[in-house]
């Protein structure tokens, strides 16, 4: 039991805990809430284990689906969330990510963006089609997927910000 | 054999990613058929305390709305007492038996959703009180749902707002069937399909449950009539429906336990066996 793998639990507990118990109650507007409970995927250690992430991703999806009462989709959109993260590595920044030490959790910048960004659209695309399961409401999957984003990576930056102060 | 092996080492991952995907698949797809019961739900034990948990913060905010609620419908029942004339809503006594159909059974909502297309609420008795799934829950101004998954202090109940949900209801005026369904858009509102032309519908009318279930008896009051639509495709009447209950906000409710819903149910299953 290493330093990283205890502090991945930890994180693991605490965003679903405040999930369950603080985003999944806003319903900005009736529908709308933030998940920013992927940002366990998203802040997982660069060249940590691989199918540690997949399994893990898989049971935070899961239990999401327990508390949500949603069958798999949250297990299925997190996993496949998972499983393209080095791909979106590479696309936001550059080929060699794996040899720079890549920090996530730090101030924001243009590349950091944009793979937060990515992800988080990825996951909640996949989610709400999952979750709808009728292309009839393809206008109501592509609105939700956007207010949601926004949301969602308003709450990652303020959340990423709460925890990892700038030091100077 | 040695190629296999390192074919499964060399994409350990791929093949990880690959099962875990088919398992979370098809319990999502499991989980949009009405039949199939759920595995994952908020019925266990782990996900009932949490919400459970929170339950018990939540409900000191909405203390003063509760008692109001409680209040008026004890002077509902006080009045339907003082003038027994008035027979609407007392609970019907079975004309050859002589004893009450049904049972009525209190329990609390733990936890609401209302914001995506299948709701599901969770409440906090279960098999130890005698819920079951199939049986119908209401509370002071009308219809909930109807109980889905249960385990042993929980129960999981499927809110009228789910598109999956069904309902047998009718046009309190004029005995017109018809189903409840709702199309997934506004959470204050349930549409009524299927009801024939012949149907006098007005803005204003009321709804309530239909008398063709075991689930809910009869005359439970759903809501008025706001809009009425003709089905271009059936030729049938599409009502949108304003509920009387507000589902964004909900404390107690009734568990109605139909005593014959047994009986009910195995003789009509004997029937299509016959068949």
């Amino acid at each position: 039991m290493n330093n990283a793998s205890l502090g991945n639990i930890t994180r693991f507990l605490l965003l679903l805990l405040a999930q369950v118990m603080i985003f999944n109650r806003i319903d900005l507007f009736g529908f709308i809430n933030p998940f920013p409970y992927v940002l366990f995927i998203i802040l997982y250690p660069v060249n940590g284990n691989k199918s540690g992430l997949l399994a893990a991703s898989f049971l935070l999806g899961l239990s999401m689906d327990m508390f949500c009462n949603s069958g798999g989709v949250h297990a299925a959109s997190c996993l496949i969330l998972a499983f393209f993260r080095p791909a979106i590595f590479k696309f936001s920044f550059g080929l060699s990510y794996e040899y720079q030490t890549v920090k996530l959790n730090d101030v924001l910048t243009p590349e950091r963006f944009s793979f937060i960004l990515i992800a988080v659209v990825i996951h909640h695309f996949i989610l709400f089609v999952l979750e709808v399961f009728k292309l009839s409401f393809l206008w109501d999957i592509l609105t939700r997927t956007i207010l949601s984003t926004l949301f969602t990576i308003i709450t990652c930056i303020i959340i990423i910000y709460i925890i990892k102060p700038s030091k100077r | 054999m040695q190629q296999i092996f390192n074919f499964v080492i060399k994409n350990s991952n791929r093949l990880l990613f690959l099962l875990l995907l088919v398992i979370s698949l098809s319990l999502t797809i499991q989980s949009h058929s009405y039949h199939k019961s759920k595995i994952i739900s908020s019925a266990n034990f782990f996900t009932g305390g949490v919400y459970e948990n929170i339950n018990t913060i939540d409900e000191y905010f909405g203390l003063r709305t509760k008692n109001e609620e409680l209040a008026n419908e004890n002077a509902r029942l006080k009045m339907l007492l003082f003038n027994l004339k008035d027979s609407v809503a007392l609970p019907k006594i079975d004309s050859i038996k002589g004893v009450k159909k049904t049972d009525i059974l209190v329990s609390k909502v733990i936890h609401n959703s209302y914001s995506v297309l299948e709701n599901y609420l969770t409440i906090n008795n279960g098999k130890t009180s005698g819920i079951k799934s199939n049986m119908g829950v209401i509370n002071s101004a009308g219809i909930v749902g109807i109980i889905d998954k249960t385990s042993n202090n929980y129960a999981t109940v499927i809110s009228v707002l789910n598109v999956k949900s069904q309902i047998n209801a009718k046009i309190k005026k004029s005995n017109h069937f018809g189903s409840l369904v709702w199309n997934g858009k506004n959470a204050g509102f349930v549409q009524l399909i299927d009801v024939p032309r012949l149907a006098g519908v007005r803005k204003g009318d009321t709804i309530v449950t239909g008398g063709q279930s075991v689930i809910f008896p009869e005359n439970i009051g759903i809501g008025t009539i706001e809009k009425v639509y003709i089905d271009n495709e059936t030729n049938y009447y599409t009502l949108d429906i304003k509920l009387f209950n507000d589902m964004t906000n909900l404390g107690h409710v009734y568990i109605i336990k139909n005593k014959d819903s047994e009986e009910i149910i195995n003789l009509e299953n004997q029937n299509k066996k016959n068949e």
